[in-house]
């Protein structure tokens, strides 16, 4: 070897050193992964012998009866689509209604600030105490409303008779509460990012502030909107102690949202502690089936979130 | 045409359009709070009709926030109030009878950065048209034709009318938004430093979309370039710590300006 040519010189150190910190990210990261994966493995493991068994079928079955060995999750697919669905229609206007309100000055600072921090903290309230609240009030309501629409509206099918407390609409209601929150404070974070010169620009075209929110403003935040839609349905259609409390639990089909129904994660709450053999391996194909719902959902919403967000581009 | 002033129904705006009339808006008197912070002192001047007018002066001499009290644009902001009057053709805008919508469907107004919504360049143009309840397709046609053609842009956009207006250059933008304030045919257009986001050639064409314009209309500018005062203003205001310090011809404020202070800053002495 030459002489050292002084250009060479490093003019500091800087050989890189074992960086615990660096190591310590990547190992939590790390260990999330492997988590979902092992979760993965288990549930799949465990569902072996199930989806061996009933196959594709499982999904489009309408039995559950564990002392003869008959396994079918649609009813309970079906609830738990409807049950999340519905509740989505029923809090999305709710809720972006109120994020509209907390975004705009039509009311003094100190009293949007109280029922932004009131709607937020209804997502603090735990699961079980949503449940119980339906259980002494919404069933009630539920079943009066049901009582009066079996005999007046008889003739829609939703609403076809007897009509139960423990309905797919009493769980859809409570779930509706549940997500308030969610939906109410994405959307309002997408409508306050909407830039101030889209709004003026409205007003200067002589746009009253009807029009410059629900023309511009809304349409602007259309993205925030979306994500916070999907996002929203995700947590409903995992959602689990509230809605076995409420939903009856039945693997029933019916047309009407007043009959009990039964949702993947309230099958999975109710039975597990008690299976035994085959049904357990059902229980864990229900598991599954429930987690590539989930996941479905969120893809799907992903995918919506970046056609809008493309379709509007360079506005923020 | 939308008229100013809705519910006396003795005077309205269309009625009175004489040409070249001299004080086309007139201040009087102005003064202008943000809160308790005074930004505009004692301001005076009439403004003439179809002629450009640029207002110059350093940051925060309050140039914009005047130009922002002729379509009212200000009262979004919580907490500011004025003195004095303001009057387009003689009539006050601050008038309880004055519905704010319409004075912004009379005075127009381009902003500092282009703000075209997320909808297609047509819906862009159109906007004015449709929340005045406009659903007639031939004249609705008629107007993006027309306004975009206002704005020399029809050419580069005609064969793609129904495409997201995002999806145009910067200079274009801010010409769809020159389209979109002229397209309900307002008597006066604000203009508050429209070319300062714009590349040298955008700023061209803007500039001579402003000599064009004032065939038609009443134009105000707000601008911190003084070459673009000279280049396409008749009239020239300067403002300096919410005082307006010198208004006359531009000629005349860039040759031989009366005041000192006018001399100090439009020859960069500070600034």
């Amino acid at each position: 070897m030459s002489a050292p040519d002084p250009d060479s010189q490093p003019i500091a150190d800087f050989k890189s050193r074992p960086d615990l910190f660096r190591l310590l990210c990547q190992a939590a990261a790390a260990l999330a992964v492997l988590t979902l994966g092992w979760i993965l493995y288990e549930i799949i493991y465990g569902a072996w012998p199930s989806i061996n068994k009933f196959g594709w079928n499982f999904l489009a079955t309408a039995a559950w009866v564990p002392n003869r060995e008959k396994f079918g999750v649609l009813p309970f697919i079906i609830g738990t689509v409807a049950s999340s669905g519905i509740a989505i229609l029923l809090a999305f206007p709710l809720g972006i209604s109120i994020a509209i309100f907390l975004n705009e000055n039509f009311l003094a600072r100190p009293v949007r600030q109280t029922v932004r921090f009131v709607v937020e903290m209804l997502a603090s309230i735990p699961s079980v105490v949503y449940g119980l609240w339906g259980i002494f009030v919404v069933i009630p309501l539920v079943k009066g409303f049901g009582d009066w629409a079996t005999v007046h509206l008889s003739g829609v099918p939703i609403f076809s008779g007897p009509a139960y407390g423990n309905s797919l609409l009493t769980a859809s209601i409570v779930l509706a509460i549940m997500i308030l929150p969610t939906i109410t404070a994405i959307s309002r974070n997408s409508l306050s990012a909407v830039p101030h010169t889209l709004r003026e620009g409205a007003y200067a075209l002589g746009a009253t502030r009807w029009e410059a929110i629900l023309g511009v403003i809304v349409p602007s935040a259309a993205p925030g909107l979306v994500a916070a839609t999907i996002l929203a349905l995700g947590r409903a259609m995992g959602e689990t102690m509230a809605v076995a409390m409420l939903i009856g639990n039945s693997s029933r089909l019916s047309w009407s949202i007043l009959s009990p129904s039964g949702t993947l994660a309230g099958l999975l709450a109710n039975q597990f502690g008690e299976a035994t053999g085959m049904q357990v391996n059902s229980l864990m194909y229900a598991a599954l089936i429930l987690v590539l719902i989930t996941l479905l959902v969120n893809l799907a919403g992903e995918a919506i979130l970046r056609y809008t967000q493309k379709k509007t581009a360079g506005i923020h | 045409m939308p008229t100013l002033v809705e519910n006396t129904g003795q005077s309205k705006v269309s009625a009175i359009h004489e040409l070249g009339r001299a004080d086309f808006i007139s201040v009087r008197d102005f003064n202008f709070f943000y809160g308790k912070k005074q930004s505009l002192f004692d301001i005076n001047m009439d403004i003439p009709e179809k002629q450009v007018t640029a207002f110059i002066g350093p940051s925060g001499c309050g140039k914009s926030t005047l130009l922002r009290n002729f379509n009212r644009m200000n009262e979004l902001i919580e907490g500011v109030h004025h003195s004095g009057e303001i009057q387009l053709v003689g009539k006050s805008i601050f008038d309880r009878n004055v519905e704010v919508i319409a004075l912004r469907r009379t005075i127009g107004m381009v902003f500092q950065k282009s703000n075209p919504f997320p909808k297609s360049i047509y819906e862009n143009v159109v906007y004015a048209l449709r929340i005045s309840g406009q659903t007639k397709k031939s004249l609705l046609d008629d107007c993006v034709e027309r306004s975009l053609r206002g704005a020399a842009l029809w050419d580069e956009v005609k064969d793609r009318l129904h495409e997201s207006a995002l999806g145009l250059s910067g200079g274009q933008m801010q010409r769809l938004c020159i389209a979109r304030a002229i397209a309900n045919r307002p008597k006066v257009l604000l203009m508050d430093e429209p070319c300062s986001a714009l590349d040298p050639i955008a700023t061209v064409k803007v500039e001579e979309l402003i000599r064009e314009l004032k065939q038609e209309f009443t134009i105000i500018i707000v601008t911190h370039n003084m070459q673009q005062a000279t280049r396409c203003s008749d009239r020239t205001a300067f403002f300096y710590l919410g005082k307006l310090v010198e208004y006359d011809n531009t000629h005349k404020i860039f040759s031989n300006p009366s005041e000192k202070k006018t001399e100090d800053y439009i020859t960069g002495r500070f600034g």
